[in-house]
């Protein structure tokens, strides 16, 4: 019974890190969008292309923000939170009434 | 002549203050943590616990490698300015002041003349943050993969951030937080807290998530090449051949361009929101309000 008790957890910290990882998608579009209108900017003005780009890069580094945090969220259920879930378990179970 | 031999010995003393800390730390490392441990993602090792009374002071990997770091930046800046003259004649000079003007450009532009003397400030964070991610590529742990250190910053920024609106008057402070309207108040004071959380969460996680994805990279390639390559003879079929060369082509980007973009990140967000948290007119209004006194006192 616990060794599909500890399954279960490792299973659903896995489908778990695997969604909190669709955080990814919303800087990717975002940081698409500014890499296209910078495009646009620089083909306009070819002169400000320095202050355009660092513009760019500063806010697609902001954008990131929110993936970043996904991909946390993601290591995080990925390398820290089954040790310590299966550990709540076996103490909850050990504390158990016989 | 001789007086040429003492610059030359502080020279080198200076170097070695540069270079010593981080082979310390390299030796810490490999005394402490056996090689043949192969690939691991673990947290940064703890040397020891002194303890506290409200909780044990944990002194782990990622603290020794900053101070490394503190101390190696210390010795680069006397380094660099070790025999300055009115008229430049060394590189090492050029180098300095080329460091400081491009920094003075940059906080002026970006938080206003009122700032100029935030200009060491953010060479420190910049210079601390570039330096501490660099440092894995001499194989330490980055103190800035670890999320303690990066809170610590981002809480200094904090603190800073509000002691400058508070500048602005107490009472100016307090009706921030019910704009646009009342209703906004708990809002408003969840989005002051996640600023240095956001601040710190995005550099670590930026570093963190390079270092996890590199190890697990050259993971993978140790297995292709046991597989691909496993069936040469003796200990030829030992050696990942395929973890050689590609691994730093990542690191390329994750330690060198992301280090060093998220350091540019973090100094910028402190310039602004410092400023933000000072403006202008609030400026403007305290210099004209101590022009006053100074009148009536005259």
């Amino acid at each position: 019974m616990i060794e599909l008790a500890i399954g279960i957890i490792l299973g659903c910290c896995a489908l778990g890190a695997g969604i909190a990882l669709i955080a990814g998608i919303g800087p990717g579009i975002g940081e698409g969008n500014a890499v296209a209108k910078a495009c646009e900017a620089i083909g306009r003005q070819p002169e400000s292309k320095g202050a355009v780009t660092s513009t760019m890069i500063m806010g697609c580094a902001v954008a990131e923000t929110t993936g970043i945090y996904g991909l946390v969220v993601g290591i995080l259920l990925i390398f820290v939170a089954p040790n310590s879930f299966v550990n709540i378990l076996l103490n909850a179970v050990s504390n158990l009434p016989k | 002549m001789n007086k040429k031999l003492r610059a030359k010995v502080i020279d080198i003393l200076l170097l070695a203050m540069i270079i010593l800390p981080f082979v310390a730390c390299m030796v810490l490392r490999i005394l402490t943590r056996g090689a043949s441990e192969g690939i691991s993602i673990t947290g940064a090792q703890v040397y020891f616990t002194v303890p506290m009374p409200l909780m044990d002071l944990i002194i782990s990997e990622s603290q020794v490698v900053s101070c490394a770091v503190m101390i190696a930046l210390l010795g680069l800046c006397l380094f660099l300015t070790h025999g300055i003259a009115v008229i430049p004649n060394s590189k090492r000079q050029l180098a300095a002041e080329w460091i400081v003007e491009k920094v003075k450009g940059l906080v002026d532009n970006n938080m206003g003349d009122r700032f100029h003397v935030f200009a060491p400030f953010v060479t420190a964070i910049m210079g601390l943050s570039v330096f501490s991610s660099l440092s894995s590529l001499l194989g330490l742990y980055p103190p800035t993969s670890d999320v303690n250190i990066l809170l610590g910053w981002a809480i200094l920024v904090f603190i800073l951030i509000t002691y400058y609106k508070l500048k602005g008057g107490l009472w100016n402070y307090v009706k921030g937080f019910f704009q646009p309207i009342p209703f906004f108040a708990p809002l408003n004071v969840i989005g002051e807290i996640a600023t240095p959380i956001s601040m710190s969460f995005r550099h670590y996680g930026n570093v963190l998530s390079g270092a996890v994805i590199s190890t697990l990279i050259a993971a993978a390639l140790q297995g292709l090449s046991r597989m691909l390559l496993g069936w040469l003879p003796g200990i030829l079929g030992e050696i990942p051949f395929l973890r050689i060369g590609i691994p730093a082509i990542l690191s390329m980007y994750f330690d060198v361009f992301s280090g060093c973009l998220q350091a540019f990140i973090f100094a910028m967000l402190t310039m602004l929101n410092i400023s933000n948290g000072f403006p202008e007119e609030d400026y403007e209004r305290r210099m004209a309000k101590r022009r006053e006194k100074a009148l009536h006192r005259a």
